[in-house]
């Protein structure tokens, strides 16, 4: 098995890597590239952990070949703040406490932002059915929703 | 395994006709990584068709959409006029999976991993999709219902590719609508699905019909009997009543984790209902 | 220290009670904090764990021959590379790696260390392991049957006299209560008896279990886990590996979620074993195949519940016969659910007898107030269907038996300040009681009981020369705790929030600490804080007085400053801590506080829960479309974390109630071993979860606090029974209340003409 050679672009950065043609997305960035904020909950497209985007659209990158990511564009929890400042999610989840263990975060977080950048103004209900693919176990969900709907209505005021 | 990205269809073909061990084409990599992560399958080949441009577009063709294997189901949910014409068909693809997996599955995956439980499979089979098929003897074209024959298993010869997926036109006061059971309300796999397709003349009455079911056999059901208990009628009470018992007789499933052979046949009948009644009410407004 | 009594609780606080950001939030929304899977170590191996696919085997032979001479591979451990164990260890060795049997699917055989998962896979298929196949059991009654497939040839029932003669599964017997119920039954004028089943559930964590290990020839180790408890990890891997304590040190890493299913080993003898044999650090993560099939989830069950009543409303005996099997060895937690069964009532003859059983199932661990939903759920549905039968309210027929100060608990000792009857009369106040049902749906309720722990602690606060300060605590922050041992410490101190950082400590740089479990860190571990903080308070005092040249016991501490006080003291200007740290090196040396302690006191919790439900009833399904958590949390220290612990409580109680179990086929196999088929609730599934929180403070705890974690998951299991029930027209005694067996009751109903 020769392994693959991909260059793309990661969190803005003109990334290369060697990848065995089997390897998902998700063990490159984890494991070749130490981007460790992606977590891998299931490894079956199951739990959204390992969430991140691929040319702007939100995928599991654990059912993502690392190989498939050349010339494509990925973006990550590790590219979501602008130096110091967190992005308004972010912040949010922090003030309305919608972590607990915090290991399904990154994936929320970048989730939630996919459905801001697509629907600034989305109901309680479009919450909740565009993040159903993220599970979160302490929080039962209340807190990240809410988080979600402040975040929007700041990002709305600009 | 070896991993490629060809950037034509024939170099594609070519790749999986040639290929002396196990091949496998890469869509949206939702259930073939699944397998391959879990050890099920190990390719010595995967072809990914993801670059061919002409499978990552939707094209208007006399009157419905040509839709590319490589689409994935969110793309295909952004647009309005292919979820204007065939509303069923889009909202059984939107079901399959969460946001994430709906960023890279695309209809031709969910058909080719031919899986009767498949959300999009009732849905197509309903509104008469058919597929166009590519392989080293050139194309073909053929009903969606005659792609799969049982879990995992399809038709499709050695080399062959689904390269798109036609809607047709459809007269007017034509509605479709597609729903599955799941205990929750996302996430999960089919228990059952329902897809129903039904045109009505100018006076309401319906003239033809196709009702499609998953889950509840070993491939999608085109259920005959259900399609004819709704033609000439205007889907009133006694005729959804008669497609309910068509939908449960038709039905012959297993036991299993997800649920009970009673269970599945009690609840296509009360889904197939369900879906026919809102099918009327697009039939109605179109 | 003793906990001094003389000092009242507050009745106001500072900065208790506030909400501030949490110190390790910034790390969290970025991607940075380190979890179990995220480290790395140069020349790091990849370890994989060989499991049985078999439910019951003898273990004939392994040959790892194979697997050891494929490239890449540099270690390949089997039983026989740890340490014999007898007592404590024993069953915990067999469950990390089988001795002579394998007893359950997914139990671990051989595992291998290589230098990728590839390799280490490939590995994996070349060990050759000769099973004969042995019969197996999954269903506690089966396995309680006569007959029954043995797990364990010796295992003689205890707690049974006199002694039986034959070896059962049954592995104890336990029996709490006081009164003569038969003499209470034949008082009432109205008497339930059902029995009931519950599936086994998962404490469900998204983080799958991750350790490295390193372990030299010279015995030195390290390891980094993620775990409830790195103390209780040091112990158990230093035995089963034959290794000293000393020389082992644990770090804990950020966790994942572990909800009690974190407060045992798995992997971590493994990685260490493998990481001996190959001399390089091994890394192991399990898959999520590996958490459902081989780790702790919780018990099934099978009850019978009997409660009789007075026409006019009081209970004149309750009983209950819990079965509980626990997976391949000793241990359910039945003897919780049979203490907790009964607690909220205030009853004159009461028995609960419970019976721990073994099966052919990944042995159980601990889940959020283990054994209590379980149990509550048969006892809160007959009490549901008590009320309705006498026509009562459910919250005045509760209020009406309901536990109080000075009641004799169920399970023994007397209740001091409880707040049951509290969270019941705010329940019927609060709007989602009072506001109408919306046709086709039905309301209910139900209470609930925990007992919470204390336990061993010990915390260091150091002081800074900048007036800021560090504690560390030896107990792993699993949803904030961090947060809440900073506002204490700096409550205590008088100093701000901001200026407190707590990290969790190693177990080389502390002493010991147990488990983060029970509901006890905020309770014991805020405890040892608020000592530690008054140790340091006194030496802080001291240095004043030193510097003032008076007596130190003239010296009080006040809002964050030492003052004179008393009539020699003397006129000083008050030093705060900041003046008093800078000048720490000419008054000798640093300071700190420490706190070494056995907590006592916890203080046990009840919450009472109520939920709206609504049932398709042609296809069985539930959706809940209302719910309030009402429960007694002492004191809230962060406010938001309590409704966060109300929260997860409840809706991991609705998972268990409607959703979740474990599906064995007739081969012993588990059959749903991902998050595709074992169906947590996701986002949609769920209302807006509103919370109250009643504050009666807590005796034994300076602040007043009470665990809030567990309690919350005791209610929703009998609370979301009783609405499907009212809306499903017929009583549903088995869960989950999936929907085949929802509409399998409403079509049986209908046919018995409910």
């Amino acid at each position: 098995m020769s392994q693959v050679h991909v260059t793309a672009k990661i969190n803005g950065d003109t990334t290369e890597y060697l990848c065995e043609p089997d390897e998902t997305l998700l063990d490159v960035l984890r494991n070749r590239l130490g981007l460790t904020g992606a977590k891998e909950g299931c490894g079956t497209g199951d739990c959204g952990a390992c969430s991140v985007t691929l040319d702007g659209r939100l995928v599991c990158s654990c059912l993502v070949l690392g190989a498939e990511a050349n010339g494509r564009e990925v973006r990550t929890i590790e590219g979501m703040a602008h130096g110091e400042t967190l992005h308004p999610l972010q912040r949010k989840f922090l003030e309305h406490a919608a972590l607990q263990c915090g290991i399904c975060t990154p994936g929320f977080l970048v989730a939630a932002k996919a459905l801001l950048d697509k629907n600034p103004d989305p109901s309680e209900t479009e919450i909740r059915y565009w993040l159903a693919g993220n599970l979160c176990r302490c929080t039962g969900y209340d807190k990240i929703v809410r988080a979600v709907q402040d975040a929007a209505a700041e990002m709305r005021k600009g | 395994m070896r991993y490629e990205a060809p950037g034509s269809i024939e170099s594609a073909v070519a790749l999986l006709a040639q290929e002396k061990g196990r091949a496998y084409v890469l869509a949206g990599g939702t259930d073939l990584l699944v397998r391959l992560r879990g050890g099920y399958i190990e390719p010595d080949l995967v072809v990914d068709v993801k670059r061919i441009e002409s499978m990552r577009k939707i094209v208007p063709e006399a009157g419905g959409f040509r839709i590319g294997a490589a689409v994935p189901a969110a793309e295909l949910g952004e647009h309005p006029a292919v979820k204007k014409l065939w509303p069923g068909v889009v909202e059984a693809v939107e079901l399959i999976g969460s946001k994430q997996v709906q960023g890279r599955a695309t209809m031709v995956g969910n058909l080719c991993n031919a899986s009767p439980a498949a959300d999009s499979v009732p849905a197509m089979v309903a509104a008469g999709a058919v597929a166009t098929v590519v392989g080293p003897n050139g194309k073909r074209n053929l009903p969606v219902e005659e792609i799969s024959t049982s879990p995992g298993k399809t038709t499709l010869a050695k080399g062959e590719i689904v390269e798109s997926i036609l809607l047709a036109a459809r007269p007017p006061h034509s509605g479709d609508a597609y729903l599955r059971f799941i205990p929750r309300t996302e996430m999960d796999i089919a228990v059952v699905g329902a897809g129903v397709n039904i045109t009505l003349d100018d006076k309401g009455v319906c003239k033809a019909a196709r009702v499609a079911l998953g889950a509840v056999a070993e491939r999608v059901l085109l259920v005959g009997p259900a399609a004819d208990a709704l033609i000439g009628t205007k889907l009133d009470e006694a005729a959804l009543d008669k497609l309910a018992a068509a939908a449960s007789a038709a039905c012959r499933p297993i036991d299993d984790k997800r649920g009970t052979k009673e269970f599945r046949i009690k609840v296509a009948g009360v889904l197939a209902r369900r879906a026919a009644t809102i099918a009327l009410e697009r039939a109605r407004k179109s | 220290m003793p906990l001094d009594t003389k000092t009242p609780i507050p009745t106001s606080f500072r900065v208790v009670g506030t909400r501030p950001l949490r110190p390790d939030g910034i790390d969290k929304v970025t991607g940075r904090a380190r979890f179990g899977a995220d480290m790395w170590a140069p020349g790091m191996l990849v370890g994989r764990i060989l499991r049985s696919p078999h439910a019951h085997a003898r273990i004939r032979k392994i040959d790892i021959s194979k697997a050891q001479a494929l490239e890449g591979v540099k270690a390949v451990v089997t039983r026989a590379d740890f340490k014999a164990q007898d007592g404590d260890l024993a069953d915990i060795l067999d469950n990390v790696m089988a001795g002579k049997k394998a007893l359950y699917d997914g139990h671990a055989v051989a595992a291998v260390a290589a230098v990728s998962a590839a390799v280490a896979r490939k590995a994996l298929s070349l060990i050759e392991v000769d099973y004969e196949i042995l019969p197996h059991v999954t269903d506690v009654d089966e396995a309680m049957k006569p007959g029954a497939p043995l797990l364990h040839d010796g295992m003689i029932t205890a707690g049974v006299e006199p002694a039986p003669t034959k070896p059962s599964n049954v592995t104890r017997r336990h029996e709490f209560g006081h009164g003569d119920v038969e003499k209470g039954f034949k008082k009432a004028d109205i008497v339930v008896e059902r029995e009931f089943k519950t599936e086994a559930t998962h404490q469900g964590y998204i983080e799958p279990h991750a350790c490295l290990a390193t372990l030299s020839p010279d015995g030195v180790a390290e390891l980094w886990v993620c775990t409830q408890g790195h103390f209780m990890v040091r112990a158990v891997c230093a035995g089963l590996l034959g290794i000293d304590i000393s020389k082992l040190r644990v770090t804990a890493s950020e966790i994942g979620g572990g909800f009690g299913g974190k407060t045992t080993v798995f992997i971590e003898p493994v990685a260490l074993a493998l990481s001996r044999k190959a001399n390089r650090p091994v890394k192991i993560v399990m898959s999520r195949d590996e958490v459902f099939r081989a780790t702790g989830p919780t018990s099934s069950a099978s009850m019978r519940v009997k409660i009789g009543v007075t026409k006019d409303g009081r209970i004149t005996a309750a009983d209950g016969e819990f079965r509980y099997q626990g997976g391949a060895y000793a241990g359910s937690p039945v003897e919780f659910g049979a203490m907790s069964a009964f607690a909220c009532y205030d009853l004159e003859n009461v028995r609960a007898v419970g019976y721990d059983v073994v099966c052919n199932r990944p042995k159980q661990a601990a889940y959020r107030a283990p054994g209590a939903p379980i149990s509550a759920f048969a006892v809160e549905s007959v009490i549901d269907e008590l009320a309705k039968k006498l026509g009562m309210d459910a919250i005045d027929f509760r209020i009406k038996n309901a536990a109080k100060p000075g009641t004799k608990s169920s399970y023994g000792p007397t209740y001091g300040e409880i707040g049951l009857i509290t969270t019941l009369e705010e329940a019927k106040k609060h709007p989602h009681w009072k506001a109408p049902v919306k046709p086709g749906q039905a309301r209910s309720m139900a209470c609930g009981f925990w007992f919470n722990f204390g336990g061993q602690t010990c915390v260091s606060l150091n002081i800074n020369v900048d007036g800021t300060c560090t504690l560390a605590v030896g107990t792993p922050d699993i949803g904030g705790s961090r947060a809440s041992m900073s506002l204490m410490a700096a409550e205590e101190l008088g100093i701000p929030y901001e200026s407190v950082r707590a990290i969790v400590a190693d177990t080389s740089s502390l002493g010991y600490n147990d488990v983060t479990d029970g509901s006890r860190t905020t309770f014991a571990t805020g405890m040892a804080t608020i000592f530690a903080a008054r140790d340091a308070i006194k030496k802080l005092c001291g240095r004043a007085a030193q510097i003032w040249g008076i007596p130190e016991d003239a010296v009080v501490w006040e809002k964050g400053y030492a003052r004179p006080s008393g009539a020699n003291a003397g006129s000083f200007e008050p030093l705060s801590l900041a003046d008093i740290a800078k000048s720490s090196g000419n008054t000798g040396g640093p300071i700190a506080g420490h706190t070494e302690y056995n907590a006592e006191g916890a203080g046990v919790s009840f919450a009472t829960h109520i939920v709206d439900a609504e049932v398709d009833k042609e296809t069985g399904r539930t959706t809940i479309t209302r719910y309030t958590v009402l429960q007694d949390a002492g004191k809230a220290v962060h406010p938001s974390y309590v409704e966060g612990q109300f929260q997860g409580g409840a809706v991991q109680g609705i998972g268990w109630a409607l959703n979740e179990e474990y599906i064995y086929g007739k081969d012993g196999r588990l059959q749903n071993a991902g998050f595709l088929d074992y169906r947590i609730p996701v986002a949609s599934d769920l209302p807006m979860i509103d919370t109250k929180i009643i504050e009666i403070p807590n005796k034994g705890h300076p602040y007043g606090v009470r665990g809030v974690g567990e309690t919350s998951i005791v209610p929703p299991l009998a609370a979301i029974a009783n609405a499907v029930s009212a809306a499903a027209g017929v009583r549903l005694t088995q869960l989950p209340m999936s929907p085949p067996k929802v509409l399998k009751a409403i079509e049986e109903g209908a046919r018995k003409g409910h």
